[in-house]
């Protein structure tokens, strides 16, 4: 893997170049907002990737909790397996009845409720297999380093998009604000974890981690009845996509998924290193004693 | 009484009475909460109809800032003489301790609301146009989601530097979408507009409770113990 | 650097410890502490600060999770499921300040599920202390505090007893009621660990002194000679 690390890197840098081109030259300029509305190309797939990172840091706080007890464990894996099925089960049925198929949000396919539960199913146990119960903290905390960085990009970008199209730099528009809310969870995470002292800091920053998954959809209802009730702008836009920008944002969220993997890779190896010279540390006078002669 | 419910009536009665004891604990909170209101009162001075538009944030924000001073205190008591080791090494269950303290702080944090609403009534000249009576399962609802994360990171707390300032950090993400659904719900309830209803808010803030009482419970074993 | 004794669990013991590494952080308190312990046995704890011996009592009352290796208790490896069979007790004296002594026995008792007023008071008044005494804990001597905190360990009637510095600021006389006491139960069948920086106090009483050094057992000795030669 060290070997790979430059070539990847190399890759990386060439694929977000290519997209940064494709962002601001190759797509086609925006109806309504102009060229304002390239940033797009940043904003969403930030919020992709950041998601994707503390989706990964919940399945590793999740196992961390329940792999430290056989039971617990198991029951854990059965739940997840059960989970996968109803949801395939879940898609037949949608599929089947029309009215179900009416309710689903505009461009959603039944189908794609089966297929995330494989997908959550199927990380799950990737991660289970190749990474021990230590290795899934030093996962966790990773994911929530470079996944605050990205929802920061996300916070960023949000407002200087609106700014200029709508006059306003915030509204309570409900996607913003749900990453705002996990932005803050994770925030708060990362002070926990280096405030706690270290036996106990993977406990409580999983039980965090599980609280602030717990807490997401929960923000997301409230936001949305709230702007039922009092209407504000919405920012990123909903609906279609002209499949020539479709394109071009796939291509930078491909880059910028290339770029986080490199950023976690060296996180993580600096974690565990970090991890190995502490026991390394602690354990060394086992050879020599440590008090000095009475 | 016995059995798990048995130590949580104990612990509850226990607490009772080591608070009433130090009555300079209440007191002092007592007064805090009726600061907070005085304080806020003279930042805004809106009219009658002003009022009934924003009292609902105000309030809510300052039973929270109020819980949280209340919320710190209850677990130091556990910490002072370490007599919380006495519990951990007893078989009393974990999730009796929480249900206790929950409840107690409960109880406390609705003593500091009953105290803090009258003044707002008075210094916002506030009056309910809808129905009243919707308030009570806002009050109840909005209070116990407070209560419960808030007893769950306080002991969580505990254990970090800095103690004080965690309880706030670790639970003001968390307890958003409840802040939301209780400012909301009280405001439409003060104005009073019939085309709106509070329903909706109520039963987010239901679920908000059910969900996160469940997690306390399945967690706070795990979190009390670790070390 | 252990005790040859410790090399072959006895075959009556009571408790049994196997390569207890302890690790906070960068510091390790236990460094790989192997030993088994016979029931009926008073056992002194000595050693210097930071030797490891209160990381290794609370690791017995489950109070801290190892992070390598075993503590069999009773058969079980988990502290905590057999928590009724042992009492524990810290210099601090784990008791409300103001609460009496009565009313804190009686709230510790309900944790056991024990109801009745009269086991407080006997306890109580097997320690020497008067369980009418109205007046906080908070108030209370240090003598009669650890003697107090020494009565709610004893709630459960445990089969093996943790004391964690318990004539810590305690007048002579209190102490050597204390140890006269202890032997007492040592004698009907207790297994009473005790980690005191007074070995003098358990001198004559205790049955074994474990000596311990950076988080490792040194040596055991049937009496105090270890400490002149030392």
């Amino acid at each position: 893997m060290r070997k790979a690390f430059p070539i990847l890197g190399v890759l990386t840098a060439i694929l977000l170049s290519y997209a940064l081109y494709l962002a601001m030259l190759v797509a086609p300029r925006e109806q309504t907002m102009g060229d304002v509305q390239r940033i797009f190309y940043y904003h969403v797939p930030s919020a992709w990737t950041a998601f994707l990172l503390f989706f990964i840091n919940f399945i590793g706080s999740i196992q961390y909790l329940v792999r430290r007890n056989p039971v617990s464990d198991k029951v854990a894996n059965w739940t997840i397996i059960t989970l996968a099925v109803l949801c395939c089960i879940g898609g037949v049925v949608v599929a089947v009845v029309p009215d179900l198929k009416a309710a689903l949000p505009e461009g959603t396919e039944p189908s794609a409720i089966g297929t995330t539960g494989v997908i959550i199913a199927i990380a799950y146990f990737v991660i289970r297999k190749y990474f021990n119960i230590d290795a899934v903290d030093a996962l966790a905390v990773t994911t929530a380093e470079v996944g605050v960085v990205f929802c920061t990009v996300v916070l960023v970008t949000g407002p200087l998009w609106a700014r200029p199209v709508w006059g306003i730099w915030w509204t309570w528009d409900v996607r913003l604000t749900s990453t705002l809310v996990l932005w803050l969870i994770y925030v708060s995470y990362l002070i926990l974890r280096r405030f706690s002292s270290s036996g106990q800091t993977p406990v409580m920053a999983a039980a965090l981690a599980v609280f602030g998954a717990l807490d997401v959809p929960l923000v997301y209802f409230s936001i949305w009845i709230f702007r039922t009730q009092h209407p504000q702008p919405v920012i990123g836009g909903g609906g279609s996509i002209d499949p020539r920008m479709l394109h071009v944002l796939l291509m930078n969220w491909l880059a910028f998924l290339c770029f986080a993997y490199l950023v976690c890779w060296s996180r993580y190896r600096l974690e565990i290193i970090k991890r190995e010279v502490e026991e390394a540390q602690a354990l060394e006078s086992l050879l020599e004693p440590r008090s000095a002669p009475r | 009484m016995s059995g798990p419910p048995g130590v949580t009536f104990e612990t509850l009665k226990k607490d009772i009475r080591l608070e009433w004891r130090s009555k300079d604990a209440i007191n002092s909170m007592l007064f805090f909460a009726l600061l907070v209101v005085v304080v806020f009162s003279f930042s805004f001075d809106p009219n009658a109809e002003e009022s009934r538009l924003i009292a609902g944030g105000l309030v809510w924000v300052a039973f929270l800032f109020a819980a949280v001073v209340a919320l710190n205190q209850t677990w130091a008591r556990e910490l002072r003489n370490q007599v919380l080791d006495a519990y951990r090494v007893s078989p009393a269950p974990a999730n009796s301790l929480f249900l206790a303290k929950a409840i107690g702080n409960f109880i406390f944090v609705t003593v500091l609301e009953a105290l803090m609403v009258p003044l707002f009534v008075v210094f916002y000249k506030l009056r309910v146009l809808g129905p009243a009576w919707q308030l009570v399962p806002v009050a109840v609802l909005g209070t116990w989601a407070i209560v419960v994360n808030g007893t769950f990171f306080a002991a969580m707390s505990l254990r970090t530097r800095s103690r004080e300032i965690m309880l706030p950090l670790l639970l003001f993400p968390i307890t958003i979408p409840a802040l939301i659904s209780t400012v909301e719900a009280t405001t439409t309830i003060l104005v009073g507009d019939p085309t709106t209803s509070a329903k909706f808010w109520i039963v987010l803030l239901a679920t908000y409770d059910v969900m996160f009482t469940i997690a306390c419970l399945a967690l706070f074993e795990t979190v009390l113990h670790a070390e | 650097m252990n005790n040859p004794q410790a090399a072959q669990p006895q075959a009556d013991a009571i408790i049994i410890v196997t390569n207890l590494v302890k690790q906070f952080g960068r510091f390790a308190a236990l460094r790989g502490v192997s030993a088994s312990f016979a029931p009926a046995r008073l056992y002194g704890i000595l050693g210097d600060n930071g030797a490891g011996k209160t990381t290794m009592l609370r690791m017995l009352a489950g109070l801290v999770t190892p992070t390598r290796g075993t503590v069999t208790i009773l058969g079980s490896s988990d502290p905590r499921k057999i928590c009724r069979e042992f009492g524990y007790m810290a210099h601090p004296s784990l008791l409300y300040d103001e609460m009496s002594g009565m009313e804190n026995l009686r709230y510790f008792a309900h944790l056991y599920g024990l109801r009745e007023d009269k086991r407080c008071a006997e306890i109580i008044v097997s320690v020497g202390l008067d369980p009418e005494l109205a007046r906080p804990v908070g108030q209370y001597s240090q003598g009669m505090r650890q003697r107090m905190s020494l009565a709610r360990a004893l709630l459960n009637d445990p089969k093996i007893l943790l004391l964690d510095e318990p004539f810590s600021n305690v007048d002579i006389r209190s102490a050597r009621e204390m140890v006269k006491l202890l032997g007492h139960m040592r004698d009907g069948g207790k297994t009473i660990f005790v980690v005191t920086h007074q070995a003098s106090l358990l001198d004559g009483t205790a049955n074994e002194f474990i000596w311990m050094d950076a988080g490792q057992i040194l040596n055991r000795t049937p009496d105090l000679k270890f400490m002149e030669t030392a």
